[in-house]
This record gives C-alpha cells, structure tokens and sequence, in this order.
C-alpha cells in the first residue's frame, strides 16, 4: 500500500512552529491598534424576560463611553450563528440583540469606551426593567403543554414547532424495526443521559473590527469559518458583501466553538455607530454560558440482536435541547443518528429526534458534532448485551461492523438540512483497529484476570468504537491558489483555517509532494477572504480531504505548467519529465535537468509568465474514518473516584499525511472526551444561571489527569482523499466515554448510563448494590437477576 | 472619573532594563502585553490555565493575578527572551520536534513553565513534569507530546551542559 512518498506520510515539523514557540504576535489580539475601544455586551441575568424599558442615558454620559447600543439602534434580520454554507439548515431566529432574553448570559445591550474599566462601568449604568416570563429549563418538559414558548416571534423561520420550542424534528427509518424486534432472540432497551460540555479552547472568542480607508468593515476574529462570517455578517449588518473583509489570523484552539459568527455582528455594529476600531473579547467567565456548548441528550436505544450476536434492528430516540437558539439543531442531532447507527449493520435502523429549545445556553457545533452523545448510548448497550450473551465484546463487534464494499442507506436518507447521499464505504479499518488495540491494552490477560476482593481499588477495561465522516458530502467544499515566485518558493493561498489543527502543514506537504519539492518552499496563507479563495471552513473534518484535494489539483496544474517551460528549455516533450528534489528531470535515460531555481527565473524574465493555477474541490461521498479505543481503569470503591490507567486509541484515517500530527490530534480529542466522561459539565441552578464558570469549577483534564496513551495510526488508501488521506480532528472523539464507562462496570459490576461519572454517582451506585446483594442474601434468592442489573440507575 | 494615580515601576525585562509607568491596580499581564510582549497569553485571568506564565525571579508565575508594582525591581523573563535571536532555545526545538505545539496559544506558558523546571531540576521524572504541566491548561495535545518533549529537552539541556544524567532512564510518556 504504501508508495514512495518524500514528503507526504513524514512527521515534519509544523510550518508555522517557529512563530508559535516564539511567541510571536500571530493570534487575534496580538495587534496594538490606535483609538482601539472596548467592546462589552451586557448579559441578561434572567433565563427568559421581556425588557420593559431599557435607558442608557447613564451609560452614554459616561466619560470615554463611544457607544451603547440596544435592540432599538440596530437592524432586526433573523439569522443563525451557525457557520454553514448557505442556505444554512439551522433556523432563522437569532438577532443582533432582541427586546426578548432568552437565556441567563443572552445580549441586553453592547457598549463601545476607551478602556475595560469604563465599558464595564457603562454596562452597569445601563437600566432595564424586565418583564420576568415562566423559564423553560428542563428539555423534558419543553413540549409540555402550557410550556412557555420561547421563540413566539413572528419573523423567525425555518423552527419546526416554534409554539412547542421544538426547533427540530427527525423521523429516518431503514427496514422496519418493529418487525426486526419480533426477529430478534434477545432484544435490550436502555436510557442514557449525557451532560451539557465546553469547547474550552484556550484562546477565548475574540473580535477585532475597523473601517478601513476605503470605509471597508475589517473583522480580525478568531474564526473556524471567515467565508461564512463575511456573509453572515453582511446580512446582518446590511451591508454588501463587497465592503465586509475577514481576516483570520492564528487561532488558538476552536472545536467547533468558533464554527460560528458569534461576537463579529456586534463588534462590527460598534465599530459602525463609532467609526473606531473596537475589540470584544470574551472572559473566561463570559465563554463558558455566553458562547457555545454541546447539545445535551437523552437517549434511548433499543437493539434486538440473533441468539448468535448478530444485530437484526436497532433503535435510536433522542430528547436533545439547543438551548435558546437553534444554532446547529437539525445537523448536530442528524448526526447523532447518520454516523453512529450505521456502524454496525442492520436490516432495520430507526432515527427518531425531537431537539428542543429551552432557556439555557446555546448549544452549537462541537468536535464529534452529535457523535459522542450517539456513540455513548450505543456503545455502551453493545457492550450491555455482549455481557448478557456472555459474548467478548470485541467478537460482539467484529461481527457486526460496517465493512469495506457496504453502503450506508442512512446516510442517503439523513442529509444536512436535506436529503443526504450514500455512503460507500471504500476503505475500512475497523478490524485491525480491534485487533492491535486489543494487542495494546492486553484485553486477553487484562480482561480476564481476578479482581482482588480485598483491595479497594478494582481494575477493569473496556472498549468502545466508532466512525465519523470527512467533510460533508456534496456540500463542503474548498480552493486553492497556487504561484512560483522566481527564487522557486511558492505561495499556496487557502480558505481553509488551521485552528491548531496543523492544517496549514498538512496542507503544504500535498503541495510539496505534489511539486516534487522540498517543504520549506512552500509559503502558506490563510485565511483572509480579500487574499485566499473560499473555503467553506474548518469544521466536519473536512480540511485534509476537501482542501487538501484543492491544494492537490492546484498544485498539478503548476505542475503541469512548470514542465511545459522545462521542455522547452531542455527540449524533451512533457511527458518525458518530472518534478523531483527541487528540479525537473528527465523520466528516460538522458539525465537532463534543469532546477526549478533557473527555471523560474526563466519563466518569470524571458517568458514572461506567471506560473500559477488555482482549483476547486468538493466530493459527493464522505469517508469514514474509524477508530477503536481501549480504557483500563482503576476504581476506588473507598473514595469512588475512576482513574484511568491507560487509553488505547486505534485510528483508521485513511494515509496519514502528518503522522505526528495525527496522533496529536487523536490525543486532544481523547483529553476531551475523558472530561466528558468523567469531570465536566455546565451546571445550571434553578433560575437557568451557570453556577460553575471557571476552571475551578469546571474540570478539564490536565497532564496530572491524563493516562498513559497509545495510539496507533491503522493506515489505509482511501480513494477519495489526497495521497489516500481521510480525516482525524473528531473521530477520536467519540468512544473513550462509553470505553471507560464499560470499563468502570468490568471494574465493579455497575454500569453508569449518565455523563460524567463523578466519584459521588460512584460511591452512591456501589453502596445500592451493596443494599440490594445484602437483601438479597437476606430473603429468599430465587430468581432474581443478577447484581449488576439490579444496579441499574435509570 | 477621579485622576488616575500613576507610579513607576523598574524591571529588567528578557535582559533589558525597562521603566514603565503604570496605575497601582494593574496587572501584570495588562502590562506586558501593552507593552508589547504579546507572548504572554490571557486566558482566564484567575490563575487557573498558565497562558500568562512568565519568570519573575526564575520562578514561573501568572502574570494576570500579579500586580505589576509587584515585579518592581524584579528579573522577568517572557517567552520573548527564550530565543537567542534565531537560534531556539532546546526546550522549544524540542516542543516542534515532538509536535508539543498544536494550537500554540498555550505553548508560551508551557515552555517558560519548563524552563523554570528544569533550572532547578535538569533531570525530572515523568511525574514531577506532569506536576509541573498540570499548571499550563491545553486543550489541544492531550498531554503525550508536551511530556515527551520536556524530557526531551530535559536530556538535550544536560548534553549541552556536558552534565551526566543523574538518573539514566525514565518511564517515558507512552
């Protein structure tokens, strides 16, 4: 499988590495700006009210106050802040700011002054009176009837059942379950709940906007989608598209958090009503209920399985809530069903997803993008009904995965905001991932081996898999732009924008390899959508695959214009000639060359040509990449507190172009989904208020937290990618959860079907069991069912 | 408003002695990054995340809940100052050469973070560099890499000093 490639497939260092280690000023806010303000948007301290009244005579006496503006001084357009290509799936029904609050954190109002100090000191001379209206907290009861509604205005579209607050409904079935179920031997059906999570990128939201001299609106903003804002913007603002210029700069860190236009609409109203450059920047506080979060679900799964293991139907019901606006609603949820019930094959899948809005902060798109809800619930009822088999769950699965040569139905019929297309699946990895991540984690001894009944401390492991997409078929597409300069580097120009993700060396090695020349010719810009062609943005891990096949096309058209010249100046056809080591050469025996050096100042002084080309590229199928992951733990049955030991993640990615890279981000995705299992969640008291803003409070995990790691890259050709390439950012994301809670049950036979495990749920959990295993040698035995059944939560 | 109330405040800054006029109340991070070392990263403001590392005095310490008139007369060191000119410092060869950087926001701290270790410590185990990592938030590299590289610069910083390693083999991260 594996061709001779010098640079693709290499673990080079980052391209731009230097600049980052030393601490050169790349981010968002690393400009000093003359007449810069200080932007500051007031938050709503109710979950759901009216604003009666509002003045801001106060604010605006106040000395070095520039601005303070209200739903009164600005355009009413409904929008979504969701980042998507137009015409985006998300509803309509967001506003720059409203004279409804919505949520605990929603916008009453921006102010604009000359320093910190005083734009906070605005906000609290600015005077609003509320109507308190009845909150909508709980997404259980958001359908109810006699429920408040939440979005009763009339201008919003595209909400399924505004006066129920349902903001998306999904209905997709495959076969028919029910009669799947009447198939099945042995039929299983569970609930399971997961939490409402943080990006927490590092690098909070921040946006930067000024006139420029031709009375341009310039927006620097820490950005996953610059071509998106830029439209989003402009409608927003009523501007033309023509005068609003993104520019992103570094980004430290976004997830899916910044898949979304979230303080560029204010920042550039300020900038409007001022004239000046203004900066919004939120605190870490204001991140944490002011910006995006993952969609919290319920779900219920029902799988009916053959007296052998193999799945005959499976279920999926999904109570999920987007907060108050329905910022990737129908996509996040879609995916929810899309991606994960096609992982294992069933002649009888069924969707069904109500996503409710309640008075909470907004959920959005978040790495894993419903996968991780969808893979808990799954997984861990796979794992649930291979212990009532008395199956290994790693024969369970092997059984019933998705393989190279199937075609995922799903999919056609779960599209992002319409009708979706096939999934053919053209390289699968999925075994092999099982089998060297079982090698790694030693499942054979590990699994096995005795607990000790004296030690508190009780070990267990347990696996989980899962699939995601690259890029989303036939919507998400990029370009490239591609010239010699006459020294022979390149400046390869792309829309598409590394978060951190690497995609800027990712996609400079496709160019080199392309070329036939060495990496650090290759001069990358992105993004800036006044200088780079579109790119629909970092999101649906579709970089590698969508943008690096634009950089790949672009750079065979240089190619193929660099060998016109070379045959004529060493007079041998085109077809005789390659790019190799910085130079053309001939393919036969003759030995000619001509370096790429002499040969672009020859192109550029004698023939008088700018070697350039640029293309595009989208596909109409969207690879899976596939991963299997391995928890050991440790649990403490004095203190209930879960250490992991070690977590195996066994990725199938396609070619890794980067393998270092790769890894990498396998890693932070695994550093996510371990807080997701275990630590974190956005606590919401009874008024909708976020009692736990803080990383205090909110426990992300942090070098002393982590495991030990193994990651195994698993190799394969993918057809449809650049040099065979898939995708990595999310896939990772999605099975260390339900892993470690599978393995948490091996460890003390409880099985725990809500996020995050927390040692309290632990200890509460073991000493249930202990209550029912002492009633139950108690009174009479007979025939009750086993412990860890009995220990069930919900 | 009343008259803002100034004082001056001298440090010697990545070798350079520098005099800035500053209010009593602000930050040291405020100051920093006005001042041009926009290095130093915000990224709570409440000491929890270590974007804002810096050496005062040697010792890596949050620059956002210092007071700047606390660094008055002090010795501080920025991300800045790790480079000689072009030449990088091992700590920062070895964070590229082992993909420690993803995002590299939080990269800064971390590497000022390291530097103070191993000043004190040139041969740390793995578990003393995950304490001192625990101190630098990332969201990115879940922490394999970051840890590879300190112990790799770790064992660089010791050739390059011609010291034997105190202890010859280590866990290693993986």
């Amino acid at each position: 499988m594996s061709r001779n490639y010098t640079v693709v497939g290499k673990s080079v260092k980052k391209v731009d590495g230097f600049k980052l280690v030393t601490g050169r000023p790349a981010f968002t806010d690393d400009i000093i700006l003359p007449g810069l303000l200080y932007g500051k948007i007031l938050p709503s301290p109710h979950a759901h009210a009216l604003i009666k009244r509002i003045d801001t005579s106060r604010a605006r006496a106040l000395p070095g106050v520039h601005a303070v503006l209200t739903y009164k001084d600005v355009p009413r357009v409904p929008h979504t802040t969701a980042g998507q290509s137009w015409p985006e799936p998300s509803p309509y029904d967001t506003y720059l700011l409203d004279s409804k609050v919505r949520f605990v954190g929603d916008r009453v109002a921006a102010v604009a002054a000359e320093t910190r100090a005083q734009a906070e000191e605005a906000l609290r001379r600015i005077e609003v009176e509320y109507e308190v209206l009845p909150p909508v907290l709980d997404m259980e009861h958001a359908m109810d009837p006699g429920a408040a509604v939440i979005h009763d205005e009339p201008d919003s579209t595209g909400i399924y059942n505004a006066s129920h607050n349902v903001a998306a409904y999904i209905l997709r079935e495959i076969g028919n379950v029910e009669e799947g179920f009447r198939e099945a031997n042995f039929v299983l059906e569970r609930e399971y709940r997961t939490p409402r999570v943080q990006h927490c990128t590092i690098e909070p939201h921040v946006s930067i906007t000024w006139l420029d001299p031709d009375s341009r609106l310039v927006i620097r903003s820490s950005t996953q989608v610059p071509y998106h804002t830029r439209r989003q913007v402009a409608m927003i603002l009523q501007l033309p598209v023509q005068r609003v210029h993104v520019i992103k700069p570094r980004i430290g860190g976004g997830f899916g958090g910044k898949q979304e236009m979230l303080l560029e609409d204010i920042c550039g109203a300020l900038t409007l009503a001022t004239g000046r450059p203004v900066k919004i920047e939120y605190t870490r506080e204001e991140e944490f209920y002011m910006a995006r979060s993952r969609h919290p679900q319920v779900l219920r799964v029902k799988m009916g399985v053959k007296r052998d293991g193999t799945i005959v139907a499976n279920h999926m019901k999904v109570l999920a809530t987007t907060g108050a606006y329905g910022s990737h609603s129908s996509t996040v949820q879609g995916n929810t069903g899309s991606k994960v019930l096609p992982l294992y094959r069933a002649p009888h899948m069924k969707f069904e997803c109500h996503v409710v809005y309640t008075n909470t902060p907004v959920a959005g798109a978040f790495r894993g993008y419903g996968c991780p809800q969808g893979f808990f619930a799954q997984e861990s009822l796979v794992d649930e009904i291979a212990h009532e088999l008395g199956m290994d769950p790693i024969e369970f699965r092997k059984k019933n995965i998705i393989r190279a040569g199937d075609i995922d139905e799903l999919s056609a019929r779960l599209g992002e905001g319409k009708k979706g297309l096939p999934r053919h699946i053209r390289s699968c990895g999925l075994p092999e991932c099982l089998e060297r991540g079982a090698a790694a984690i030693e499942w054979e001894r590990k699994g096995k081996a005795p607990q000790d009944q004296r030690s508190h401390l009780r070990r267990g492991v347990g696996v989980a898999c899962s699939m995601q997409g690259s890029a989303i078929a036939g919507i998400d597409w990029a370009s490239a732009f591609l010239k010699l300069n006459e020294d022979a580097s390149f400046n390869l120009q792309v829309g598409a924008s590394d978060l951190g993700t690497g995609a800027d060396t990712v996609l400079a090695q496709i160019a080199a390899e392309t070329l036939g020349v060495r990496l650090d010719k290759l001069v990358v810009y992105s993004s800036d959508t006044d200088f780079t062609p579109f790119d629909v943005g970092a999101y649906a891990s579709s970089t590698t695959i969508i943008s690096g096949g634009a950089v790949k096309k672009a750079a065979e058209g240089v190619r193929e214009q660099i060998l016109r010249i070379a045959s004529k100046m060493l007079d041998v056809p085109p077809e005789n000639l390659t790019c190799r080591d910085n130079q053309v050469v001939t393919k036969c025996e003759c030995k000619k060359s001509v370096s790429m050096a002499d040969l672009a100042l020859h192109a550029m002084y004698k023939e008088k040509v700018q070697i350039m080309d640029h293309a595009s590229h989208f596909n109409t199928d969207s690879p899976p990449p596939f991963c299997a992951q391995f928890a050991e733990v440790e649990v403490d049955t004095e203190t209930g507190r879960i250490r992991v030991v070690h977590l195996v993640t066994a990725v199938d990615l396609g070619r890794a172009i980067n393998p270092m890279q790769a890894e990498g981000q396998a890693e932070g995705a695994v550093a996510q989904s371990l807080g997701y299992a275990l630590s974190e969640e956005m606590v919401l008291d009874k008024s909708g208020r976020m009692v736990n803003p803080g990383f205090l409070d909110y426990k992300i995990f942090t070098a002393k937290d982590m495991p030990k790691l193994t990651t195994i890259l698993v190799e394969t050709e993918e057809p449809l990618g650049p040099y065979g390439a898939k995708s990595v950012g999310e896939v990772a994301i999605n099975a260390p959860a339900p892993a470690v809670a599978s393995a948490v049950f091996h460890a003390i036979g409880v099985r725990f079907r809500q996020l995050p495990i927390r040692p309290e749920a632990v200890l509460r959990a073991l000493r249930e069991k202990q209550a029912h295993e002492q009633e139950a040698s108690a009174g009479a035995a007979g025939n009750r069912a086993s412990s860890p059944r009995r220990a069930e939560r919900h | 408003m009343p008259a803002m109330k100034t004082m001056l405040t001298r440090v010697k800054i990545n070798g350079e002695a520098k005099e800035w006029t500053i209010a009593p109340g602000d930050l040291l991070l405020d100051v920093l990054r006005r001042e041009g070392y926009l290095g130093v990263k915000r990224g709570c403001e409440t000491g929890e995340c270590g974007a804002c590392t810096v050496l005062v005095n040697g010792r890596a310490m949050n620059s956002c809940v210092l007071f700047a008139a606390q660094a008055d007369g002090c010795e501080l060191l920025t991300i800045e100052g790790v480079a000689q000119g072009d030449t990088l410092d091992p700590i920062q060869e070895a964070f590229l050469e082992h993909g420690a950087v993803q995002c590299g926001f939080c990269t800064p701290g971390m590497i000022l973070n390291t530097k103070a270790l191993l000043a004190r410590h040139p041969d740390p185990t793995e578990e003393e560099v995950r304490d001192m990592l625990a101190g630098n938030y990332c969201r990115c590299t879940g922490f394999r890499k970051p840890i590879e590289a300190v112990l790799a610069a770790a064992q660089a910083c010791r050739a390059k000093g011609g010291k034997k390693p105190s202890r010859a083999t280590k866990g290693g991260a993986r």
